[in-house]
């Protein structure tokens, strides 16, 4: 939100190397780690604790696992490459149950709603599940997570 | 916290459902073959619920949803409707008559038509009493599935998917794996491939309808099949189904076979 529309690339404009990381920050100003853990674990943000356990979030109730543990992924993962999964996680994971992010084509899917009401999408208001900036803000937090 | 994985990961290993100590329940079955080894075992949502939600469907007394079927039970024997009549002046004693029913719902009917039990009874309301249709999911329906549910407690899951029933459940099969809304999730992402893994609080179990209504715990009071379902696909971000739709009658015949092998619950409690 707070970046310039300039320097935010669109969803459609997104540059992969190798086909599974983003080099290019999606917003142009750099992450913020804490704002990147509110994204992980607020239910109407990126609510990735879902499906992921985080062990450096002790305090954090009901985490997922449905997915991998989030403990040493920024070891595991460049920036880009974690940029790329958040971004489109099903080009990184095809076939993946992981959301895609940041993808604001209705088009892309089927029946998509307005958020969770049940109703039909609202062509005015439908957009990414998460900002250019919320993924870089992620992709900051998730690189601090080197440890196992 | 991180105990919410391991601690409750998987269905319960040997609990037995058995009502008011007498009637046992079956909750574990061999997988049709129609499943073709999709899941190693079929299991009721029961075995994924705390020993506290379990103990509540042991006991009638316990057991919320009961509530639903006494009040069914008095509908039943009540006159509505311009031609005067109750559901019992046609089909008497409901424990013989409705027997077995709910096991095999949904059915096609004689018009060739695929009904739920909700169908038959708005049916026999509209067409026989001359009363008004209840609406899906509400108390009164719902009440009244429940009563007739409980008529085929501990009867085996006996829908019909071959012959005129086959086009339908080939629809609701399509449905179960298509992965609806922004969040691009099937039924089958979290029914049938990470079933005993949690989705933040929620213990996925293998979203089976054989204990439907199911009386829940967190909305206090009873839900149908159909509300169930149309919760779940809300929550992919998509654009729902009305309940009562063509769509969830094939689902739940569909979800129901997946279920072909375990007993008819006859009103379940859940959280
Ligand atoms: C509905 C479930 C779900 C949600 C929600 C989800 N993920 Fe994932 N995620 C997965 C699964 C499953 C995988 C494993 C990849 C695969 O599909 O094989 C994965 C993989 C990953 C990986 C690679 C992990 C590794 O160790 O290799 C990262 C990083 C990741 N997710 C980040 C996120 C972030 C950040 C969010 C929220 C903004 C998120 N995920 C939300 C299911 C989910
Ligand atoms: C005037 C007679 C009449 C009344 C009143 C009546 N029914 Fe029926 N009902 C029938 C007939 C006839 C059928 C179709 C034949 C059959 O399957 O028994 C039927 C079928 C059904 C079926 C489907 C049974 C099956 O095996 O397919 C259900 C369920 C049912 N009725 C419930 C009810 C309920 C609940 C009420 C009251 C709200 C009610 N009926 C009132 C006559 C009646
Ligand atoms: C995002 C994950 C998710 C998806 C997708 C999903 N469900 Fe569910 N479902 C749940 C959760 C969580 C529950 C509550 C816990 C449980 O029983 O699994 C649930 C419960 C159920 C139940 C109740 C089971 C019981 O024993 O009371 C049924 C039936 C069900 N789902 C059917 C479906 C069907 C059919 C679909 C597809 C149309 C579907 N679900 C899609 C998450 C999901």
């Amino acid at each position: 939100a707070g970046a310039s529309a300039s320097a935010e690339v669109k969803p459609a404009d997104l540059v992969w190397e190798d086909e599974i990381a983003i080099p290019a920050s999606l917003s142009g100003t750099a992450g913020d780690p804490a704002k990147g853990a509110e994204v992980l674990v607020k239910r109407s943000l990126g609510n990735c604790v879902a499906c992921h356990e985080n062990s450096a979030m002790p305090d954090v109730a009901f985490q997922g696992n449905v997915g991998p543990s989030f403990d040493g992924v920024g070891a595991r993962w460049s920036e880009a490459e974690l940029r790329g999964i958040v971004a489109n996680a099903k080009q990184v994971f095809p076939g993946s149950i992981m959301p895609v992010f940041y993808n604001d084509n209705p088009d892309d899917y089927i029946r998509p709603g307005d958020a969770y009401t049940a109703k039909a999408y609202n062509p005015e208001t439908f957009t990414t599940l998460l900002t250019a900036q919320q993924i870089e803000d992620v992709v900051a937090y998730l690189t601090t997570l080197t440890e196992y | 916290v991180a105990l919410s994985g391991a601690a409750s990961a998987d269905p319960h290993p040997d609990a037995e459902l058995i009502i008011e100590g007498e009637l046992n329940v079956k909750v574990r079955a061999e997988p049709a073959a129609h499943l073709d080894g999709a899941v190693p075992e079929i299991y009721s949502g029961w075995l994924f619920r705390t020993d506290e939600t379990r103990s509540l469907q042991m006991d009638d007394f316990e057991n919320p949803a009961m509530l639903g079927v006494e009040a069914g039970q008095d509908a039943w024997n009540t006159v509505e409707g311009a031609a005067g009549k109750s559901c019992a002046d046609c089909h008497g004693d409901a424990a013989e008559s409705m027997k077995g029913v709910r096991a095999v719902m949904p059915k096609v009917n004689d018009n060739g038509d695929l009904w739920s039990t909700e169908d038959y009874v708005n049916n026999c309301r509209t067409e026989r009493m001359e009363a008004d249709a209840l609406k899906w999911n509400s108390g009164d329906l719902n009440n009244m599935v429940a009563y007739i549910s409980v008529q085929s407690r501990g009867m085996p899951v006996a829908v019909q998917i071959d012959g005129e029933a086959e086009p339908f459940w080939e629809r609701g099969k399509d449905m179960y794996y298509t992965r609806f809304g922004q969040l691009e999730l099937s039924c089958a992402s979290c029914h049938e491939e990470n079933y005993g893994m949690n989705i933040r609080a929620d213990h996925l179990s293998q979203g089976q309808i054989n204990g439907f209504p199911t009386y829940r715990l967190k909305q206090g009071k009873l839900i149908s099949t159909h509300n169930r379902f149309r919760g779940c696909i809300r929550d992919t971000r998509a654009e729902s189904f009305a309940m009562g739709s063509q769509e969830f009658r094939e689902l739940e015949l569909y979800v129901a076979s997946r279920g072909l092998g375990l007993d008819t619950e006859g009103v379940a409690v859940r959280n």
